[in-house]
């Protein structure tokens, strides 16, 4: 197989990352025997009063929403035939499948009895959002697997599979899309049923529309931070030119939600609540303040906005709004109700920091030995790239 | 006809024979805690000076049975809401979406089941009332069809006003349940919920569900429609000449 020229590995060193992912990694390895060995309860802070955590709250709602740029790109390529963000696709597919790939692990952790997954697949209650959610993982599991596969097939000059992948591309496209746009709906549409538990600040009958278009504006935040962090770590220079209209797009769909969040919010009679000093409201302004104001208010400088540091500050800002957004909606809105304080414990942490730190070292992986990137601006033999052809 | 039980907080004792003979009925560990677990479907709590039963509330049309997804809890036409430990995988939707908290997880178990009241689904099926119907000593916990339980209820409150609320917890609470319950004090001082909607919680989440069939068919149609126009724009500016290389 001489089409399989990998660089070869440098020489081992020891440096602090390396250290601290070890120790972490150990330390997952630990948890993970405790978890299935000794339950739940010997694991977790979650209780009969707060049933979901951290590993529903962050590895579950936010793995798939930081995925959303993938869809949303695919979407703006192959289906709107917008081909120069073409150079940004791969990655962002790479994102977008390995945080699935996450949310299937977390899911695994967080299930009583996880080997019963294909349960979902047997036993159907279509009333169930668990059991919409279940499908859209795995169904969409599987069209992300399909799509990141023509890189690998292109990888190894296995010609024949790229071309079918190219056959199927249209329909692997849509199917995408749509699954995507249910799935991360449905998300919110879990938190429809508890209507009676959930804070007033959160809970709206939109629910799944806000997840949703919260979705796609972190998706695209995400595209930002993390063509940022691999530009970092491989010298590449940012897609400057790229990556600014999508920053315009990401404040469109920020505006968007923004204006429909406080909409909901005066509509629901809470808008006046807002500065009231309990411990919800607070929440509530500083995920508001993080994921739509400061971005916001950052990008809508347009020398900010095209300089590196300040469009990549208003995109992690619009990433970490989102993760507070899930959070509140998955912890903070339900402690009131349940009568308790919830905080993780150090093995959940463990575990969704671990998740974290793999998708690391796979991305980073998967970006030297891929063509992920142009393919003069990295190390592998060049090769005829580019999905459309 | 769908059985129910009726709890007369005002007759209750707070004796506890309902948790004992509940424990004796489930094969359950024997020891009562203070608040139901996975081990205890039952127990009587003091609130508000007022003795009140904990349990399931076997919902007209349960929250816990819509939002499984491997339909593990299910409402029998007899009354009971029962529940599957072999299909159950887990996820704690229940836990979390029912109105009453009342299913619990074994935390301490490696490989956990669910446990709540199943009303003795198994006795009902012989003929016999549940458990804690029949070991109770007042009549507190009062066993029988539903629709005639409403009209002991209304007789009671009708007979003595003062001594009750006028109101019968169950009857409407998120869509009806076939545990209804009397008292002598307002029900939120018995830590009951009193902002439930008068209709089944899962129509909330229905009303969304049962779009995703348009959402597909819709939207495909609408995504193809769009990949179709765009490329089609492309390959008629391709076959009549490329402009300023746009060559392929
Ligand atoms: S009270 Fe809760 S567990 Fe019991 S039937 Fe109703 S929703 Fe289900
Ligand atoms: S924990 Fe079990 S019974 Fe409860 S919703 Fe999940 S699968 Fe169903």
């Amino acid at each position: 197989m001489s089409v399989l020229s990998l660089p070869r590995p440098r020489g081992f060193k020891m440096t602090f990352w390396r250290f601290a992912f070890g120790v972490l990694f150990a330390l997952f390895l630990y948890v993970t025997f405790m978890r299935f060995t000794r339950g739940l309860g010997a694991t977790t802070h979650l209780s009969d009063h707060f049933p979901w955590g951290v590993w529903i709250g962050f590895d579950i709602l936010c793995g798939v929403g930081l995925a959303a740029g993938a869809f949303t790109l695919m979407a703006t390529v192959h289906l709107f035939n917008i081909k120069r963000f073409e150079p940004i696709v791969r990655p962002t597919l790479l994102t977008g499948y390995l945080g699935y790939v996450f949310v299937c692990i977390g899911l695994l952790y967080d299930l009583g009895q996880p080997w019963r997954i294909w349960h979902a697949m047997v036993y159907w209650n279509e009333h169930s959002v668990m059991f919409e959610v279940a499908w859209c993982v795995m169904l969409y599991t599987t069209v992300l697997t399909l799509e990141f596969s023509h890189i690998i097939f292109e990888r190894l000059g296995m010609t024949s599979m790229t071309r079918l992948m190219h056959f199927i591309n249209t329909p692997l496209v849509i199917l995408g899309v749509l699954l995507s746009t249910l799935h991360q709906s449905s998300l919110g549409t879990m938190y429809l049923i508890v209507p009676e538990k959930l804070h007033p600040f959160w809970y709206t009958p939109a629910l799944p529309l806000l997840f949703y278009i919260s979705a796609i504006g972190a998706g695209l935040g995400m595209v930002i931070v993390e063509s940022y962090l691999s530009g970092r770590a491989f010298g590449r220079e940012l897609e400057m030119d790229l990556l600014e209209p999508l920053g315009r797009v990401m404040m469109v769909v920020l505006g968007i939600y923004g204006v429909l969040r406080l909409d909901l919010l005066f509509h629901a009679g809470m808008l006046g609540q807002v500065f009231k000093p309990i411990y919800e409201s607070r929440m509530f302004l500083l995920e508001f303040v993080t994921g739509v104001v400061a971005p916001l208010a950052i990008l809508s400088f347009p020398r900010v906005r095209a300089s590196k540091p300040g469009l990549v500050i208003g995109g992690l800002f619009a990433v970490l709004g989102f993760i507070l957004y899930r959070l509140n909606v998955s912890i903070t809105g339900l402690e009131r109700s349940s009568g308790t304080h919830y905080v993780p414990s150090w093995m959940e942490m463990t575990v969704s920091v671990g998740l974290v730190a793999i998708g690391f070292v796979l991305f980073a992986m998967a970006v030297r030995y891929l063509p992920i990137f142009p393919a003069h601006e990295h190390a592998a033999p060049a090769r005829g790239r580019g999905r459309g052809h | 006809m769908s059985h129910a039980l009726l709890l007369d907080t005002t007759r209750c004792i707070g004796c506890g024979a309902c948790s004992a003979a509940c424990k004796e009925q489930n094969d359950l560990p024997l020891e009562i805690e203070d608040a139901t677990t996975a081990y205890t479907f039952t127990v009587v709590e003091k609130r508000a000076g007022v003795n009140v039963r904990r349990m399931c509330m076997h919902c007209l049309s349960p929250t816990c049975a819509s939002v499984c997804p491997v339909g593990a809890m299910r409402k029998t036409p007899s009354g009971p809401v029962v529940y599957d430990a072999k299909k159950c995988i887990g996820c704690r939707y229940c836990i979390q979406a029912c109105p009453f908290d009342v299913p619990k997880y074994q935390w301490d178990k490696a490989i956990p089941v669910v446990g709540k009241c199943v009303m003795c689904a198994p006795r009902l099926a012989k003929g016999l009332p549940t458990a804690c119907a029949s070991v109770c000593p007042t009549g507190a916990t009062f066993f029988g069809e539903r629709d005639e339980l409403i009209r002991v209820a209304r007789e009671r409150m009708a007979a003595e006003p003062a001594r009750y609320v006028d109101h019968i917890y169950g009857l409407d609470e998120a869509g009806g349940t076939s545990v209804l319950l009397l008292s002598g004090v307002p029900f939120s001082q018995l830590g009951l919920r009193t902002n439930l909607p008068n209709k089944p919680l899962g129509q909330l989440t229905w009303a969304v569900l049962s779009r995703v069939p348009d959402i597909v068919t819709l939207g495909g149609a609408i995504l193809y429609g769009i990949h179709w126009i765009t490329h089609r724009r492309e390959y008629v500016r391709r076959v009549e000449g490329p402009r300023s290389g746009e060559v392929k």
